[in-house]
């Protein structure tokens, strides 16, 4: 548990990473992500509560711990006017044993950048230095905190096959992110928070099977025109009916018969669609289902 | 140990600190630039001009011409012509220290309260009443003596160096920190494995290195257009520089460890700089103060510093005679260095 003041950051969360898996820790921005992952960092210190890491504990095993580590924080930058490989160098420096610094520019595809000073590289090519940075000790434990905010999808794919090598090696990997499908992709398991609080723990297909609904409709209506909620809720395979600013979410196991029963329904109530859409459920509807909320609020 | 192509982390972390530095230009410019143009601004303004003429003025009206005749005869002045209505600007703006009203007897006008206006009117008076018959009692025998390291830059350098270890070691300790800490890689680095005292001495190590050039780069330029020699021991001189280098890092060290923002540090290094540049002597000296603060003064780490380089410098002292200054020094890097210590705010 983490307070600050009268905010509880991180409250009771009872969590198992286990030893070569990636688990992503997934929620909402201020959901405490960073706080959860800053502490099993040894960052910051828990109010209450145990803390294991590697089977050690940060109050009397630091000293130990600290080497095996990779760390990548959300908000570092890097010296600008040092080049891609002096900042390895000085990284590798602190770490007993680990890639030579040749090895860390070819495992993060930064090669043709190493004499290129950080100022010049791109965000996605600071990320992976900021990567390669982590894995200057050959860490056992890599902790990355929303290591693809802010990148464009290549940059980000980039970036996820480096972590993929990672763990092929035999590394276990804890990621934050706020982005489903990077969760999806990435992780064996996924704990989703909320407002301090782990709400829901799972590999991506359980949690979406959770649900119970493989695939959801959306809809919006044109202006003027209305539809009551249980109408909807008693259509055929709808397991769950939520309304939000714009738009309706049907969450549905048998998308074949709702559709068909929500067209019939609508013109028999004489209310036109201006939108309609349907996808396969991910864990953003799982989000949302379990608060109500949208995990972006976009 | 094997450290994959790196060297040891001490050696790293001052290298990039080095580095880091060399490639800002302004910082390269306050450091090495700026004390080069001071120090010749101040040697060209203050040279020295051996026996020069004195300057009098002569306001234009009836009896001007006997007296400027009067004058140039005596030798050894330049005369200068003041319209009546300006006598009194011409002596507050330096034109003319004094201005000769003739009469009978003549009117001298001029400030009391500037030596070079005083002593002019002493030369014109003297030309003047010899002018008019009177005779001197005797002739004296005039022997000049020149004094090695009396002119004013060679008062003037060491305090400039003085001066240049405090403000390179202050800002360039704290800026530095600060920035890392504004951009979070502070908390980054102490995510990894690296000793937070490397991380710290690092700081004061790099300083050191630019320590050499700068010295090399003052005394050196000092030397070869004003002249300035240093009649103690080079060593002793060296053995200052460095102590004073670690003491204003360890200064520097304190003033950053807590500051969150570079408004923050830089507010700090002012109100610890500035109080230093008027009274610790590096322009004029700090006996100008009244006694009353003498004690305080005394105490500052930028007098202390400063008197004991001019005691070397200009006075060819050997380290023997600065054990107090020394031990000031000393104090002053080895408190603020473990209270910095105590003090650092990691993240």
């Amino acid at each position: 548990m983490k307070r600050y003041g009268s905010v509880t950051a991180v409250d009771g969360l009872d969590l198992k990473v286990r030893r070569g898996e990636c688990f992503g820790l997934l929620g909402p921005n201020g959901a405490g992500k960073t706080t959860t992952i800053e502490i099993l960092e040894g960052l910051l210190h828990a109010d209450e509560g145990d803390v294991q890491v590697l089977g050690l504990r940060w109050g009397t095993d630091a000293a130990a711990l600290r080497p095996r580590l990779g760390i990548q924080l959300q908000e570092t930058q890097l010296a600008d006017k040092l080049t891609v490989a002096e900042t390895l160098r000085l990284f590798r420096s602190f770490y007993p044993s680990g890639p030579t610094v040749g090895e860390l520019l070819d495992i993060v595809e930064l090669a043709p950048k190493r004499d290129a000073w950080v100022s010049k590289l791109s965000g996605g090519q600071k990320q992976r230095l900021s990567v390669a940075c982590a894995l200057a000790g050959r860490p056992d434990l890599l902790f990355l905190d929303e290591p693809t905010t802010g990148l464009d999808p290549q940059s980000r794919r980039q970036l996820w096959e480096v972590l993929e090598r990672f763990r092929e090696a035999g590394g276990t990997i804890l990621i934050t992110t706020h982005y489903m499908d990077e969760a999806h992709e990435l992780c064996d398991r996924v704990g989703i928070m909320d407002q301090g609080k782990l709400i829901a723990l799972g590999t991506p297909r359980e949690l979406v099977a959770s649900l119970g609904a493989e695939h959801v409709v959306e809809f919006a209506l044109e202006a003027g025109a209305d539809i009551e909620i249980p109408l909807l809720a008693a259509l055929p395979g709808v397991r769950d009916v939520r309304r939000d600013a714009a738009h309706l979410h049907l969450s549905t196991s048998e998308l074949h018969l709702t559709v068909p029963a929500l067209l019939d329904l609508l013109s028999r109530q004489q209310a036109t669609l201006s939108q309609l859409g349907t996808h396969s459920a991910t864990l953003e509807d799982v989000f949302v289902t379990l608060t109500g909320r949208q995990l972006r609020d976009e | 140990m094997n450290r994959g192509g790196a060297r040891h982390p001490l050696i790293e972390l001052t290298l990039s600190r080095f580095r880091e530095f060399l490639r800002e230009p302004e910082a390269v410019f306050w450091v090495f630039a700026f004390p080069v143009i001071m120090t010749c601004a101040l040697g060209i303004a203050f040279r020295s001009r051996g026996a020069e003429p004195v300057i009098a003025g002569v306001v234009a009206q009836a009896g001007a011409d006997e007296i400027t005749a009067a004058l140039e005869q005596a030798g050894g002045f330049t005369v200068r012509r003041i319209p009546p209505d300006e006598v009194e600007r011409a002596v507050r703006d330096g034109r003319a220290p004094v201005v000769v009203v003739p009469g009978s007897p003549p009117t001298y006008r001029f400030d009391q309260a500037r030596a070079e206006s005083q002593v002019a009117r002493l030369a014109v008076d003297a030309a003047l009443q010899r002018a008019a018959g009177r005779a001197d009692a005797f002739a004296p025998v005039e022997a000049p003596v020149q004094n090695v390291g009396s002119r004013y830059i060679d008062w003037l350098v060491p305090g400039l160096l003085g001066m240049n270890i405090m403000s390179t070691g202050l800002w360039g300790v704290g800026f530095s920190i600060v920035q890392s800490r504004t951009k979070k890689l502070l908390k980054r680095l102490v995510a990894t494995p690296m000793s937070k005292a490397h991380y710290l001495m690092s700081h004061v190590f790099s300083r050191l290195l630019f320590l050499a050039l700068e010295v090399l780069v003052i005394v050196g330029f000092a030397r070869l257009f004003f002249d300035v020699r240093v009649h103690g021991s080079v060593a002793a001189l060296a053995g200052l520089a460095l102590l004073g280098a670690l003491c204003f890092g360890g200064l520097g060290l304190l003033l950053a460890s807590r500051a969150r923002t570079i408004e923050a540090v830089s507010g700090l290094m002012n109100l610890v700089m500035l109080p230093m540049w008027v009274l610790s002597g590096v322009f004029f000296a700090a006996t100008n103060f009244p006694d009353a603060m003498q004690p305080f003064i005394r105490v500052l780490p930028l007098t202390a510093l400063n008197d004991a380089m001019r005691a070397i410098v200009n006075e060819g002292q050997g380290i023997s005679t600065v054990r107090p200054e020394i031990a000031i020094l000393a104090t002053w890097g080895l408190v603020s260095f473990v209270l910095s210590l105590k003090l650092f705010r990691w993240q």
